[in-house]
């Protein structure tokens, strides 16, 4: 496929998409769009996406799919996925419905390796409801919540998804962070977790994803800030899941 | 699907053991539940025998989880539920407004606690409001109010069906008392007694006829939510006809009408017949459906019992409300409305609106 061509599992008629102008997600919808291609899996696949940025993809492939509430993508594609376990099933989800309102479906879809694939855009801020301050917002980043920066005494660290599911997920689950400024590696991981999914097992890719329009950036300033700030705190690549609960299984078994 | 219940059977069991037995005779796929007192045993027994009549189960890890994953399971095109209770029943106002909005048919049976907070795990009749109008939204439920057992069994077979047929989400209200207890019923397969098959079939995904779907509950603009919902309305309305359910004892020449619901019906019913062995004229009205409320037949009980009203239930008149708005409507010439739901309204519109 060419880099410029869509996807064969887009909708075209959504498209252009109703993403802001720099705004990742339309990136990581393309890698998701490729590896669905890759695996040939669109006849198999229901997509559903959450409240927030991400709710402007419920008509984005040509997969039937479903927008739901905030936080609450996990659970519906769970009980799909119990009730239907030949379907393939795909959360898409931004910072604040993953790691803050729906934390708990997160760990526990982790902890039970319920066999969905959930794609999690880290962007750093609430940014369909202002640009407020996300579980992922770096310290001293300035949002509508913390107009002075973000600031540890107050609100803590910086929330580590990919490193915290890591410890806590069932050893069979595939973890990973990529970032839109690496495409191709990040449809690989996105490829790699659909595999998983296949194979019964849960998968996770956070996907580390621009917000120009809430960061107040240009071009420039927005990619140094995806490239240098993000990536120095979120790094990429693979996290092997489930050191503790190996060892739980041996004491056990 | 191996059949649950062959041929009649008459049983002695808990309220919520019936309800378990009742999904299975309805032929229900899936439970999705979280643990919340009094309605545990629902899932204890749906858990134990689900196995044995290929049935799923998942323990989730709350109610919004239970509530949305009931929902996915739905999607799917399976007949699956959830049972929850008090501070339950208010975490599963968020997936039950979106299965109000998005037409989706969640059955939920709500074994009522006492309120407000977590209070009484017990009894009490104090989830009429958030089983009826919960949401944020109109209400378009159907809400199926209990006063025994064999009620219990037949209303929860019916949720299914109703549910799915008319694609609005179902309840089934009853209460710790009934949860708990033990009650002589008959069970039956419901094939038996002319239910077909619960008309399910999935409306997303695999084994789905027709083009690409794309579901959703955002809209653009006010005017786009308003024409959804004015369908859904209308649908509602006209739903309501058939859906509306009631008991009514009595004749014309009453002095007095008593109203009660679920359980509580019970010992109005009771007391009706005692006083009427007294020799009084007190007639009896128990709401079967609280949402749609049997507005019509409720008026014409309480025209034959003289315009006098006595209602009883074990909250501080939830079921008034209901009653009230339905002596509201009674005087339609007086209470007119301008109801725009989700879009403004102006100046200009409400004048228009005021009669010549």
């Amino acid at each position: 496929m060419s880099e410029l061509s869509m996807p064969r599992s887009w909708n075209r008629e959504s498209k252009p998409h109703r993403f802001c102008p720099g705004c990742g997600h339309g990136l990581v919808l393309k890698a998701l769009g490729e590896a669905l291609d890759q695996l040939q899996l669109s006849r198999r696949t229901v997509f559903a996406c959450d409240i927030g940025c991400s709710l402007l993809a419920w008509d984005f492939f040509d997969v039937d799919s479903l927008q739901t509430h905030h936080g609450r993508t996990i659970p519906v594609m769970v009980g799909l996925k119990r009730a239907q376990p030949e379907q393939v099933a795909v959360a898409y989800t931004g910072d604040g419905g993953g790691y803050a309102i729906g934390l708990q479906h997160l760990i526990s879809a982790a902890v039970r390796d319920d066999a969905i694939t959930v794609i999690l855009v880290n962007n750093t801020t609430y940014a369909m409801t202002g640009g407020q301050m996300a579980p992922t917002t770096l310290l001293g980043q300035k949002t509508e919540t913390t107009p002075f920066g973000r600031d540890r005494e107050e609100t803590g660290l910086p929330f580590k998804g990919p490193e915290a599911l890591a410890a806590l997920a069932s050893p069979e689950a595939y973890i990973a962070r990529g970032t839109v400024s690496k495409i191709k590696p990040l449809t690989k991981l996105l490829v790699k977790a659909l595999q998983r999914q296949l194979e019964g097992h849960f998968s996770f890719v956070e996907a580390l994803s621009t917000c120009p329009t809430n960061w107040r950036t240009n071009a420039r300033e927005t990619w140094g800030f995806l490239e240098q700030v993000m990536s120095s705190y979120y790094p990429v690549g693979e996290f092997p899941a489930g050191a503790g609960a190996r060892e739980e299984a041996q004491l056990t078994s | 699907m191996k059949e649950a219940v062959e041929g009649e059977k008459r049983a002695f069991m808990s309220g919520n053991e019936v309800v378990a037995w009742a999904a299975l005779a309805a032929g229900a796929d899936f439970m999705y539940g979280y643990p919340i007192t009094p309605q545990n045993e629902i899932m204890h027994y749906w858990r134990r025998l689900a196995p044995e009549y290929g049935r799923g189960f998942l323990q989730t890890e709350d109610e919004l989880s239970a509530g949305f994953a009931t929902i996915g399971g739905i999607l799917s095109g399976k007949v699956a539920f959830s049972a929850t209770a008090g501070p339950g029943t208010v975490l599963f106002q968020e997936p039950l407004s979106m299965a109000e909005m998005m037409r989706i048919p969640l059955v939920v049976v709500i074994q009522q606690r006492g309120g407000p907070s977590t209070a009484t795990v017990i009894y009490s009749q104090q989830e009429v409001t958030l089983a009826c109008f919960g949401g944020n939204g109109e209400g378009l439920r159907l809400v199926y109010s209990t006063s025994s057992h064999q009620e219990l069994y037949d209303y929860t077979i019916k949720a299914f069906h109703r549910a799915w047929r008319y694609r609005f989400p179902t309840l089934v209200l009853g209460d710790g008392y009934q949860a708990k207890m033990h009650e002589a019923l008959t069970l039956y397969n419901p094939q038996e007694r002319g239910w077909g098959k619960v008309p399910a079939e999935p409306i997303l995904g695999l084994d789905r006829k027709g083009s690409v779907r794309h579901l959703r509950n955002t809209f653009s603009v006010e005017e786009e939510l308003a024409e959804t919902l004015r369908r859904s309305l209308a649908d509602y309305r006209k739903a309501a006809e058939e859906l509306v359910e009631y008991e009514f004892l009595g004749e014309w020449g009453g002095e007095l009408l008593v109203v009660a619901h679920g359980i509580v019906g019970r010992a109005a019913r009771a007391a009706v017949r005692g006083l009427r062995a007294e020799g009084r004229r007190v007639n009896f009205f128990r709401p079967i459906t609280l949402r749609p409320f049997p507005g019509q037949a409720f008026q014409e009980a309480l025209r034959a019992s003289g315009g006098a009203l006595l209602v009883v239930e074990s909250a501080q008149g939830q079921l008034g409300r209901i009653i009230k708005e339905a002596l509201a409507e009674e005087e339609s010439g007086s209470f007119q409305t301008l109801y725009r739901p989700g879009v403004g309204i102006t100046a200009e519109e409400i004048m228009e609106a005021v009669p010549l």
